[in-house]
């Protein structure tokens, strides 16, 4: 396919596209960095030293990590049964249902991109929240309701990943190998994990930056108190309320470098998985 | 295919956890918003202050995606068809708001447009232009969390398309205009949809990049989500109804996206 320079009218597409882009991104992002460095390396000391922006931080990271994990694990198994455990024909009606059950899976993976997260935060506050009919009083003042929170915004991330990678699997090396005598568990560990990983690996990125940067579902479900369930978002937003500016991109300019940190890590470590693989 | 135990109760790990973790939840919202029955629900959707958020989100949402479908056709059109320097960083730059957290996008947006402390904000302001704190500002915000959808789409629709077809109307004596009107766009039509269903949908429920930088007045510059927020405490019937709004908005936006997924896959198999 051929690319053509620019002539005039794509030249003056290009210009006014830019502008847009800039006035609406680059500059803004620019401004939150200069802001903070403005500062100084001290303002940044000051910021993360502090003991409630610290535990905040702390609190986020650690939830983040959690629930990546159990993303990654439940995610993985989520993506298998809707892949590969398909309902056995002429079974009986449990298999049968079963097939209807992978089906409704299918679409509710999906709920939560569809709501908007202050929703999802009502949405959760009625099964973990004062009027648990389960008696999961976790909302608002448990750090365990910020886990469901995250939980529950960042269960596509894993699933929609790797299912599409298991569906193009070939299960040709699957069957080889158990037909010449691996048990289930190493052809699982040795042909299929190792063509699945940089997919798992990549939704748990994108999982563990949603987590970082979660705000509105925990607007509702969490008391947000100094210390205990105060996440990083709701610390930050404090920070712009109070027209404390200088904090405010101090904190964000470290949050955006976590979550990049995060996204090169993990982009190294698939490119190491695939040159192994 | 593992022991019929084993089978079961990874089936039951599955079903149990999207139960806990999702289905259950979404039903009691259904639950509580017709706890009154749908006339409660229909007098609720008529409160002054309820109609005047959804005019509000619905206004923001058409404007951010009006923009984003033109912004994010021309750039797509531009990194697919043209060299030019700096295509590559602003292809990897397109990407950087879907990692940003909607708290941070306000700050930077109120950092520049702040009328107290904002770079262009204040000198806009002494002219009597006021971004942050009234519509633009939330079109801005919008139009920030949205900016990678429609160019996502289109852009390997059009790499896939090639220019064959363009060129040729080109050499039969087609304007830019016509070429782009009757062969450019019937070819990425899908994914254009596609793009502009998903902006709409996240458009109608950005809340913490809107949050920041709008005032909040009720009736007036509330939007549907701030609105759900303001009222969960003392009128969760507000609350409620306006949640199943927005909760049902996106619904529909998730399904007519899988139909639109289906029929692409089903015209692309005609065309090859």
């Amino acid at each position: 396919m051929s690319s053509r320079r620019l002539n005039r009218g794509a030249g003056l597409g290009l210009g006014i596209a830019m502008i847009w882009f800039s006035l609406l991104v680059l500059i803004p992002l620019a401004a939150l960095v200069v802001k903070a460095a403005g500062g100084g390396l001290s303002t940044f000391g000051h910021v993360l030293t502090e003991s409630e922006t610290r535990d905040a931080l702390l609190l986020t990271v650690r939830t983040s990590l959690i629930v990546t994990v159990l993303n990654v694990v439940l995610g993985t198994l989520i993506a298998w049964e809707l892949v590969r455990d398909r309902p056995i024909r002429g079974a009986g009606v449990q298999e049968w249902l079963w097939g209807k059950v992978r089906v409704v899976i299918d679409l509710v993976i999906d709920i939560p991109f569809a709501l908007p997260t202050i929703v999802a935060g009502l949405v959760l506050l009625s099964l973990y929240g004062p009027h648990s009919p389960l008696g999961l009083h976790w909302a608002p003042t448990t750090q365990k309701a910020i886990l469901v929170a995250i939980a529950f915004v960042t269960l596509p991330f894993v699933v929609r990943t790797v299912q599409p990678v298991l569906e193009e699997l070939d299960t040709d090396a699957e069957d080889a190998a158990a037909s010449l005598g691996a048990s289930r568990f190493t052809t699982l560990r040795r042909i299929v994990l190792p063509s699945v990983l940089p997919a798992i690996l990549a939704g748990a990125s994108l999982s563990f930056a949603r987590g970082l940067s979660e705000y509105g579902s925990l607007v509702l479900l969490s008391s947000n108190s100094p210390h205990r369930t105060e996440t990083v978002s709701v610390r930050l937003f404090a920070f712009i309320e109070q027209s404390n500016t200088q904090s405010a991109a101090a904190l964000a300019t470290v949050l955006l470098v976590v979550a990049l940190l995060a996204i090169v890590v993990l982009d190294l470590v698939q490119r190491r998985v695939t040159r192994h693989g | 295919m593992g022991s019929a135990l084993g089978r079961w109760s990874r089936r039951l790990l599955v079903v149990g956890y999207l139960f806990l973790l999702v289905l259950w939840p979404s039903w009691y919202v259904v639950k509580n918003t017709f706890a009154g029955g749908v006339g409660a629900f229909l007098d609720v959707l008529q409160m002054p202050e309820v109609t005047s958020a959804l005019t509000v989100t619905a206004q923001v949402a058409l404007l951010a995606v009006l923009i984003n479908v033109v912004f994010g056709v021309g750039v797509s059109l531009l990194l697919v068809r043209f060299r030019f320097p700096g295509r590559r960083v602003l292809s990897a730059l397109i990407d950087l708001p879907l990692s940003v957290s909607p708290v941070v996008v306000g700050l930077a947006l109120m950092l520049v447009y702040s009328p107290v402390y904002g770079w262009f904000g204040r000198p806009l302001s002494s002219a009597g232009i006021q971004i942050v704190f009234a519509t633009p500002g939330m079109v801005l915000a919008t139009c920030f969390v949205t900016l990678p959808l429609v160019v996502r789409e289109v852009v390997p629709v059009l790499e896939e398309l090639g220019d064959d077809q363009e060129q040729a109307a080109r050499s039969l004596g087609a304007d830019g205009w016509q070429t782009f009107w009757r062969i450019t766009v019937p070819g990425i039509r899908w994914a254009l949809i596609y793009g502009l269903v998903l902006s709409l949908a996240r458009a109608l429920g950005e809340f913490g990049a809107v949050k920041v930088v709008s005032s909040r007045i009720a009736g007036q510059s509330m939007t549907a989500t701030t609105l759900v927020e303001a009222r969960s405490q003392f009128a969760p019937r507000e609350a409620y109804a306006l949640s199943f709004l927005l909760a049902f908005a996106g619904v529909v936006c998730l399904i007519i996206v899988a139909l639109l997924r289906a029929q692409a896959d089903r015209s692309n198999g005609e065309n090859t």
